[in-house]
């Protein structure tokens, strides 16, 4: 009975630790874990790439979304719009605190959205610095 | 066992009879398209643009559109297997000419189910009723596509089209 107890305290000690990594710390581990591979001279994710990321007019993928703004909008914290007008809510963690919580919904659509801006797959760098940028602002 | 299920099945009644008169007063009017309930279909399918009610699209539509979500209008709108099952048996149970023929029918009138079209902004009830819409409305920088039925008709998302 004492071992259970003690069990189920460590258990649950457990399971707070890992809640309190959260999904995007777990998906930004994951990403940095991969950049390192690409480029051992990695030395972390910078918010000024990913701000730089975000803004920046690539017009690489379809002609109507040439840069990550064109649908965000280009103050983080302010909501953006589709181009079939559907609102988007603000990226900026800060001003969405639900965002990030499901790595499958962000894989998905850095998938869509580098395709749409840069005609290709986002690297992992380029996932973790633009994920750093939107959780810093 | 018995206990619990006898207030819900009441309950269910009670909910079922009330929806049917609340549904019959609205549809009355024909511009009125029950909007998406499901919580997955609405995110999978509400995140670009409004989630188009169900019933504007025969159920062969919705079929075809789910096998070809790699190429959706130019976007890739892919979703894993087991999600496209579940969004595809929504579409297709409360489509235009299934679940949802009473508020459908009239929309796809003289359309063909099995030619599957793809754009509600193409049903040729839909081009006669936006006929009178002038080209400056459709280019406004608020408009920009006809798909953005919400620009418009402001309750889109309650399921009401009147203007
Ligand atoms: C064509 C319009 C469009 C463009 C361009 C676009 N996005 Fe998005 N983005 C969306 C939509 C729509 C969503 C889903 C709605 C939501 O999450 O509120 C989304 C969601 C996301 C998400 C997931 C958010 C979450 O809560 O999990 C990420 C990450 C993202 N976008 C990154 C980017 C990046 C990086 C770029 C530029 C390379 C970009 N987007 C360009 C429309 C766009
Ligand atoms: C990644 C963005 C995206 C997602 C996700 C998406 N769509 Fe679309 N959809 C579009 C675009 C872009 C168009 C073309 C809009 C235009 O013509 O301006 C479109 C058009 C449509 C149309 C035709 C509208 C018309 O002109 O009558 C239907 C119907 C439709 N989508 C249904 C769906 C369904 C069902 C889903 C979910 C399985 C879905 N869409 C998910 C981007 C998306
Ligand atoms: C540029 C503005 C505009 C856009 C965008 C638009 N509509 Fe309309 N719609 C109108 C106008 C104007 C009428 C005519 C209203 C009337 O006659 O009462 C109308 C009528 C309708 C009707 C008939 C309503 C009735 O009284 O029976 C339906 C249904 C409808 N629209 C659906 C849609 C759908 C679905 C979309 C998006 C796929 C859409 N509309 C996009 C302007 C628009």
């Amino acid at each position: 009975m004492k071992l259970r107890l003690a069990l189920c305290c460590l258990a649950a000690l457990c399971h707070s630790l890992v809640a309190s990594a959260g999904p995007l710390e777990e998906q930004l581990t994951t990403y940095a874990a991969a950049a390192k591979i690409a480029n051992p001279a990695f030395a972390g994710f910078s918010a000024a790439r990913g701000e730089k990321l975000h803004t920046t007019r690539f017009a690489l993928g379809k002609p109507d979304t040439p840069a990550c703004t064109t649908c965000h909008g280009s103050d983080p914290r302010s909501s953006g719009n589709t181009l079939t007008g559907k609102r988007i809510e603000p990226v900026a963690l800060s001003a969405s605190p639900g965002r990030y919580a499901d790595p499958a919904k962000v894989e998905k659509w850095f998938k869509r959205n580098c395709n749409e801006v840069l005609g290709r797959a986002c690297s992992p760098l380029e996932k973790g610095d633009w994920l750093t940028f939107v959780s810093s602002r | 066992m018995t206990f619990p299920t006898r207030p819900l099945v009441l309950g269910l009644l009670a909910v079922g009879f009330s929806a049917l008169i609340f549904s019959r007063a609205q549809a009355g009017g024909g511009h009125y398209y029950p909007p998406v309930t499901d919580p997955v279909v609405k995110e999978e399918c509400g995140s670009c643009h409004l989630a188009f009610p169900a019933s504007m699209l025969p159920a062969a539509s919705w079929q075809r559109m789910m096998q070809e979500l790699d190429n959706h209008f130019g976007d890739n709108a892919s979703v894993d297997p087991a999600l496209a099952k579940k969004i595809t048996a929504y579409l297709v149970a409360n489509a235009g000419d299934t679940g949802g023929q009473a508020y459908g029918s009239k929309l796809l009138r003289g359309v063909t189910p099995a030619s599957a079209p793809q754009r509600i902004t193409s049903l040729p009830k839909w081009v006669r009723e936006h006929r009178e819409v002038p080209d400056w409305e459709w280019r406004h920088k608020d408009v920009r596509s006809k798909a953005n039925c919400t620009a418009c008709h402001a309750d889109a998302e309650l399921g009401h089209y009147e203007d």
